[in-house]
């Protein structure tokens, strides 16, 4: 096959557009390097009319919104999901892995949650502090100033806390709690759990001529055409293309990371015109790499050459290992006393208004690592879903007259039962941080190939005692919350039988690890900053170099540090170091 | 851009198809058609795929379940959400047709579903010697009876109890997410909104400050 090759050299090239490629695209464009960023998706604008699904009505979807082609629904500003067709991935007999991926630009920050906490002090020394894990080479100092200009950068609403180890930002004024919160705020006050204000990505203030304010339509997850909130897309990728010094590529597949074989250094890439098939090579004097902590290891370890025979960056043989993902399990809850209730349009923000941060201290318990707690409810917008397994619920709770009917049933009863059961239901759900572990990896199948002939990835993970006992505290503290609130915890409580519903690897969707930073270049492939041990000229900047994922979502951080290891870059091109 | 164009553009991309689409006395069939036309009409379909639009497309253009069925889903339908005084039946917002989508969009619900059909008519020759849509109202109550109540029902009847869930199910979402079932529900947001907390009301009503 002829291989095409882009004549002109980048100062850089980038590989992938999510939240780490989106960062290190504005902030090389802004400060005058010739950047080529490279994502295996398409174009993507959340205001361009052509993709907004924001403000629909669940009748414009012929499935009402349901989930059969989008995982997270027909409104949902993913393109990609779980399994996307003609890219596969496997798992060791025994074990399991779920990836997420979205094959857009922007990535999955275009549909995210848009929680967004800092990790604290601890979160970078876990080892020290429990014995159990490693610390990361750099702490929370070396990051709170990149946190700070995230937070003036993207925008962030929360309050000043001064909560251990759950650090301030600059913040913008968060939105007042809904009816259920003030109530989860109340039962938690009673049996001593915190909650308070939660930390989204969304403006509920102008801060530039850019972008709009939040009007409060709880759809973020479909993007918002306002960008009021924070994707990728059009927060970061777009203002770095009005630079002129950004040349993005849509549709083009990384397959490897190109070296020189004297002096060892990364050239450039080369990609699958995911159109036309061709292959195509780019020239940059540095890569960094972006397309999420898996697809960033995949990419290493299929850049195989006679000088790095176990995958590019990888002396050490670390890279794919200590994958880990955020532990999950949830309850929900029904509130007899938000029967019947008031109608007011309480959609508010795309998310909780409130939440729980880890509050106890893991020395007194029998498992090593914390969780948060997010929060749902409310008087949402009817989907596909709504109204179904009546006969589960409207037998238990006598009606407005006080007459009680048999459960199930058929008639005008069912229109009343949906009128009185709407906003009476809350949801919890922890996140939790999990041990990260040498046998939990992902690597090269062997024997399979995805549509573009690239190698795809194979995954073993096994959850261990910390994470499921994590995942019982979880449970226990959801129920106590649910009964505190004069509640009825719904379904059967979860129990060892299934892990207390302890989520399957990867189903939480904050995967990090594969590609390790340390100070030990051999126990890791890249140095504190995210720099390759091996390649001086190679830089990972999504969440693969993290050492641990603390007990918060890792997005935030993922931006932090692609901006810190973006301005090490500048710096050492300027001192000529690369 | 401005947010109040963009607001503007979100209004017609949106609210205005919506309108077409739920042409509340619409029959199933100008529901589908409907449906049908906005796909077609807009080729790139806003906010979705072009694989999305060619599958939905796809099955739009099949047809699943047989007239006799449909005329017994329609039925069933309007016997679990009736027209009162509050809001219109199942098949005035066009409930059957969802159905049909549904059935050809998650396969694993024709079985079942088509099923269940055979099985409620197969009731109804045993008890009355005619199909379910032939019996009279009291009639079709008698069976209904003996299987929307899945805590009452006799084993001999658990198959019924799986459809008539299923029906129930399907119903409720695909009542409850048309326009007349919001009025219905009383759903007051998707639209853009200031949210300044819990209504003075309403705190009172719970004994909260809003200050918790
Ligand atoms: C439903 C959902 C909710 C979430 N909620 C939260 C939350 O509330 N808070 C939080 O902190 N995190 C949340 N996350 C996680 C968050 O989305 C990720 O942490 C974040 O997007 C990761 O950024 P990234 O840059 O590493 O990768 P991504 O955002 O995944 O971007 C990677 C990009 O690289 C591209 N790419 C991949 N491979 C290649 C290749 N070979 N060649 C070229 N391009 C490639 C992809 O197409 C993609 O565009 C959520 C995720 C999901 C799915
Ligand atoms: S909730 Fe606010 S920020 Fe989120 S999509 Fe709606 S308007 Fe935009």
């Amino acid at each position: 096959m002829q291989i095409k090759e882009e004549p002109k050299t980048y100062d850089v090239v980038i590989v992938g557009s999510g939240a780490g490629g989106g960062m290190a695209a504005y902030m090389l464009a802004k400060a005058g390097a010739k950047v080529c960023l490279l994502e295996a998706g398409g174009y993507y604008d959340p205001a361009d009319p052509k993709y907004i699904t924001q403000l629909k009505y669940p009748w414009e979807s012929p499935r009402r919104g349901a989930g059969t082609t989008r995982a997270f629904g027909d409104f949902d500003a993913a393109w990609g999901g779980w399994q996307i067709e003609g890219e596969p991935y496997t798992a060791v007999a025994g074990t399991e892995f779920h990836w997420f991926r979205s094959r857009m630009l922007g990535g999955r920050t275009n549909h995210w949650g848009r929680i967004s906490l800092r990790f604290g002090p601890d979160d970078f020394r876990r080892g020290s502090i429990s014995g159990i894990g490693d610390d990361w080479p750099i702490g929370y100092d070396d990051l709170k100033p990149y946190y700070d200009r995230v937070d003036k950068l993207i925008g962030v609403f929360g309050s000043v806390e001064n909560f251990p180890n759950e650090p301030d930002g600059i913040f913008l004024p968060p939105p007042k709690p809904r009816l259920h919160e003030l109530m989860i705020k109340k039962a938690g006050k009673n049996i001593g759990i915190p909650v308070f204000p939660s930390r989204l990505s969304i403006l509920t203030q102008k801060i530039n001529d850019e972008r709009g304010v939040c009007f409060n339509c709880h759809q973020c997850n479909r993007g918002c055409a306002v960008y009021a909130d924070f994707s990728s897309s059009s927060v970061l990728v777009i203002p770095a293309l009005k630079t002129g010094n950004l040349t993005l590529v849509n549709g083009a597949m990384v397959r490897e990371v190109l070296t020189d074989t004297q002096t060892g250094l990364a050239t450039g890439v080369s990609y699958v015109d995911t159109l036309t098939r061709e292959e195509v090579s780019v020239k940059a004097k540095v890569v960094v790499l972006a397309a999420s902590a898996c697809e960033s290891a995949r990419l290493l370890l299929n850049s195989k050459s006679g000088r790095f025979p176990q995958g590019l960056a990888n002396s050490s043989g670390v890279i794919g290992k200590y994958l880990n993902d955020s532990t999950g399990a949830s309850r929900s809850g029904f509130i007899p006393a938000l029967m019947d209730r008031k109608r007011y349009n309480e959609d508010g923000v795309g998310g909780m208004h409130v939440y729980t941060p880890w509050w106890l201290d893991n020395s007194k318990l029998d498992f090593a690592r914390g969780y948060h707690i997010e929060y749902g409810g409310g008087m949402n917008m009817p989907g596909y879903g709504f109204g179904m397994g009546m006969q589960g619920s409207n037998g238990k709770y006598p009606y407005a007259d006080g007459s009680t009917k048999p459960a199930g049933g058929y008639g005008s009863r069912l229109k009343e039962d949906a009128r009185r059961f709407f906003g009476a239901y809350i949801g919890m759900s922890g996140r939790g941080e999990p041990i990260p572990l040498e046998s939990n990896y992902c690597e090269i199948d062997p024997d399979k190939v995805d549509k573009y002939g690239i190698p795809v990835l194979r995954f073993h993970y096994k959850w261990s005692d910390h994470e499921i006992k994590q995942a019982k505290h979880m449970q226990d503290t959801f129920e106590q919350l649910i009964v505190e609130m004069g509640g009825i915890p719904q379904g059967r409580k979860p129990g060892p039988e299934n892990d207390y519903g302890l989520a399957k690897p990867g189903q939480i969707i904050h995967e990090i690890g594969t590609v390790r930073m340390g100070k030990d270049r051999n126990k890791s492939a890249l140095n504190e900053w995210q720099q390759a041990h091996d390649v001086k000229n190679l830089f990972v900047v999504d969440a693969a170099p993290f050492v641990s994922q603390g007990d918060k979502n890792v997005t935030w951080t993922i931006l932090a540090s692609s901006m810190r290891t973006s301005e090490y870059i500048i710096e050492q091109v300027k001192a000529n170091k690369i | 851009m401005k947010r109040r164009d963009l607001l503007k553009n979100i209004a017609l991309t949106s609210v205005g198809v919506a309108t077409a689409a739920t042409g509340i006395n619409a029959s199933p069939t100008q529901d589908a058609d409907l449906e049908a036309g906005k796909k077609k009409k807009s080729k790139a379909g806003p906010g979705r795929t072009p694989q999305e639009v060619e599958r939905d497309a796809k099955l739009m253009a099949e047809t699943f379940f047989t007239p006799h069925e449909m005329a017994t889903i329609t039925v069933i339908c309007d016997i679990i959400l009736p027209a009162d005084a509050t809001s219109g039946s199942a098949s005035q917002a066009g409930v059957p047709a969802f159905i049909e989508f549904m059935a050809k969009d998650m396969p694993q619900q024709q079985t079942p579903l088509r099923g269940g059909l055979m099985w409620i008519d197969n009731q109804a020759m045993k008890r009355f010697g005619k199909k379910f849509v032939a019996c009279t109202a009291p009639e079709r109550i008698q069976i209904v009876d003996d299987i929307a109540y899945p805590e009452q029902a006799k084993p001999a009847m658990k198959q019924g109890v799986s459809f008539f869930n299923l029906m129930r199910d399907l119903t409720m979402t695909g009542f409850y997410t048309t326009e007349m079932g919001f009025q219905d529900l009383g759903y007051m947001g998707n639209q853009p909104n200031t949210w300044l907390g819990v209504p003075e009301d309403v705190l009172k009503q719970y004994g909260l400050t809003g200050k918790e």
